[in-house]
């Protein structure tokens, strides 16, 4: 690669907290303290133009967060967000910057008004927008075809209600609908997990094929590796509202760095009968609310030690990287403790 | 089939009267497990893969029912006894783990209680005997501080912890089966690794045959015998799992295999199946899977495959043996 293009979407040290104290009468009356749960807490990532950038974790990992925090469902309690080089997160922003970024929902069920035909679900991003020209009915009619021939569907499934469909057809009116606006960036907030794994393949090669068709750049989030492994460019690992690794895909899935890199990768169950010896995955994803000191991974981390406890590590860049620029937030990685992953 | 087997389903056959006629759920289903033995059962949603473990513990709610069919445990038929007798079998003989932990506990009993009741209703033992148990039991799962968290009400285990508690209660009087379905579907990849070594730990020490349920083809390879692979109510292939993966026979399952994203081989494009299941009113003529199969001929049309060997499996396809 050459110089590398100006990112598409960026997000600097970003956090969003929520306040889940107990209501002030209980506060009072059981001197409980307010509570702070900290679902994103310092993220920070670029996405190119063009590019698919994945982001993995357990569930309560943030990374919907994430996902909500970008197109403006929340606003950061801290940080910036930033598309194509402009602010978006501030008061002041202009909404229509958002205009060129769309989300699909993992729940193809919910996400579609049931009352509504899936012509008109899929044509209301274009009579609402109120910039640009506006279109008159045939207009509509014949984009909306358009769109829905795209995403594999036929034009007279237009007339039909959503729960005509199976979920995978939702899931393709969901993306029809998003595509109507004509977004360079889409946001897929696991869009195949209710899926069956056949219809999961189909949706998967219909979003990789519009991206090549039409420039999108793709911010996928999944809790499913192969999944990320499969459509994903780069991939940011989060855990307990941090990235801890963060690899271009073919070097996270080939070296992982951080223990919990390695220790997701051990634990996906594997269809190629290798037979591999698993070490037993210890312990559970701790209380959001009360988060461990230092790096929130060391209770599970076998290759904890004092600092480990004491000092939250950074993303920083990973020594001898030599295949693709590595980023990994870990104590043992950067003084070069870390036993190399046993193949 | 063979003579050990604990558990043998044959014909089976679930069907669910409608105004519009009767739809059939689970058609002609035939299987078996041995002692000891995992088979698992996979398919994609509305397979009929839950309504075969439901029919073979009895729990197909009305207006469903066995149309056809025999299941025998231990050479002794059960389909056809009555709700009480088959409710002693199931618990005893029988266990049973679903997919959301949460609903299979009772919210207002402390877990501890929960054992108790199970192991004095199905085994003779006294209330402390069966507590000693139930702590044995929590311990076996893999519950720290079991002494403790017997105490404790579901709500205050996270989910790993209430699937190992749900583990525990179907494990509490001995049974000689475990139906599981889909018991890793609701938890994170990291638990459901640990509760995959807990099943295959379980049933290797004491030879407890498993019926495990799952849409999962990873949770499968990880942990059955075999596997039977349902498609629209009936199983298409069954076979030695590494057999099935990796040289399957029937038209779907090698599209089932091919579109499933792997983390070690990179694949441009997964190689997918269009179409999808047929809905229950509308299961297509002869095979259930010619419209979506791509090297469908004339026969598949009009005749209905049943299961021939092919290679170390058998499928249900003209193909294998026109």
């Amino acid at each position: 690669m050459s110089a590398p293009p100006p990112p598409l979407v960026e997000l600097i040290d970003v956090a969003r907290h929520f306040d889940v104290s107990p209501p002030w009468l209980n506060r009072l009356l059981e001197h409980q303290p307010r509570a702070r749960l900290r679902a994103v807490d310092g993220v920070s990532f670029a996405i190119a133009r063009g590019e698919t950038f994945g982001l993995v974790g357990e569930s309560g990992c943030g990374k919907s967060t994430v996902a909500r925090l970008i197109v403006g469902l929340y606003r950061p309690t801290r940080g910036e967000i930033r598309y194509a080089g402009r602010r978006i997160d501030a008061q002041g922003a202009n909404p229509a910057e958002r205009r060129n970024m769309q989300m699909i929902f993992q729940d193809p069920y919910a996400s579609l008004n049931p009352r509504w035909r899936v012509a008109d679900i899929v044509a209301e991003p274009l009579r609402t927008r109120r910039d640009g020209e506006r279109l008159d009915a045939p207009a509509i009619e014949a984009r909306v075809a358009g769109l829905l021939e795209q995403v594999g569907l036929a034009r007279a499934d237009g007339v039909k209600f959503p729960h005509q469909f199976s979920g995978g057809q939702r899931q393709r009116v969901s993306i029809a609908r998003a595509l109507a606006g004509n977004p360079a960036f889409l946001v897929c907030d696991e869009p195949t997990s209710a899926l069956d794994v056949s219809v999961q393949a189909q949706v998967l090669n219909l979003m990789r094929r519009l991206q090549q068709d039409l420039g999108l750049t793709f911010l996928f989030i999944s809790h499913n590796l192969a999944v990320v492994h499969h459509i994903a460019d780069r991939v940011g690992v989060m855990y307990l509202g941090r990235i801890v690794e963060l690899s271009p895909t073919r070097r996270l899935f080939a070296e992982p760095l951080h223990p919990y890199t390695r220790m997701l990768l051990e634990a996906v169950p594997d269809l190629e009968l290798t037979g591999k010896p698993r070490t037993a995955v210890a312990g559970e994803v701790p209380n959001p609310l009360e988060p461990p000191s230092g790096c929130a991974f060391h209770p599970r981390c076998p290759f904890a030690d004092a600092r480990c406890r004491q000092e939250v590590p950074l993303l920083l860049p990973a020594p001898e990287a030599a295949s693709g620029r590595a980023l990994v937030a870990c104590h043992a990685v950067a003084e070069g403790r870390l036993p190399p992953e046993r193949q | 089939m063979s003579a050990e087997a604990l558990l043998e389903v044959e014909g089976l056959r679930v069907e669910f009267p409608t105004r519009h006629g009767t739809l059939v759920a689970v058609d002609g289903v035939s299987l078996s497990i041995a002692p000891g033995e995992v088979l698992g059962v996979v398919g994609e949603s509305g397979a009929g893969k839950s309504l075969t473990g439901a029919a073979v513990i009895g729990l197909i709610d009305p207006p469903g029912r066995i149309g056809a069919g025999e299941v025998r445990l231990a050479g002794r038929r059960i389909d056809n006894l009555p709700a009480d007798a088959l409710r002693r079998i199931r618990g005893r003989q029988i266990g049973a783990v679903f997919q959301d932990p949460l609903t299979s506990l009772n919210p207002l009993y402390t877990v501890g209680r929960q054992l108790v009741e199970t192991i004095t209703t199905h085994l003779d033992l006294t209330a402390g005997e069966a507590r000693a148990r139930a702590l044995c039991l929590l311990a076996e799962v893999g519950i720290p501080a079991p002494e403790q968290r017997i105490e404790h009400y579901p709500h205050q285990f996270s989910g790993g912890m209430r699937q190992r508690v749900v583990i525990a209660l179907a494990l509490s009087a001995k049974p000689r089966l475990i139906i599981a379905d889909e018991p890793t579907t609701a938890l994170d990849v990291s638990i459901q690794a640990q509760i995959i070594a807990l099943l295959k730990r379980l049933c290797r020490d004491h030879g407890t045959a498993v019926m495990l349920i799952t849409h999962d083809m990873g949770v499968i390879a990880e942990t059955a015998d075999r596997v039977a692979v349902m498609y629209a109510g009936r199983i298409v292939e069954i076979g030695p799992v590494a057999e099935v993966i990796h040289r399957p026979q029937h038209p779907y399952t090698r599209g089932l295999m091919g579109s499933i994203p792997s983390i070690v081989a990179e694949r441009e494009e997964l190689s997918q199946i269009d179409g999808a299941m047929p809905r229950l009113n509308a299961i297509p003529t002869g095979c259930a899977f010619h419209p979506r199969c791509p090297r469908v001929f004339d026969r598949c049309r009009r005749e209905r495959p049943e299961l021939m060997p092919a290679g170390a499996t058998s499928a249900a396809c003209w193909l294998v043996n026109p």
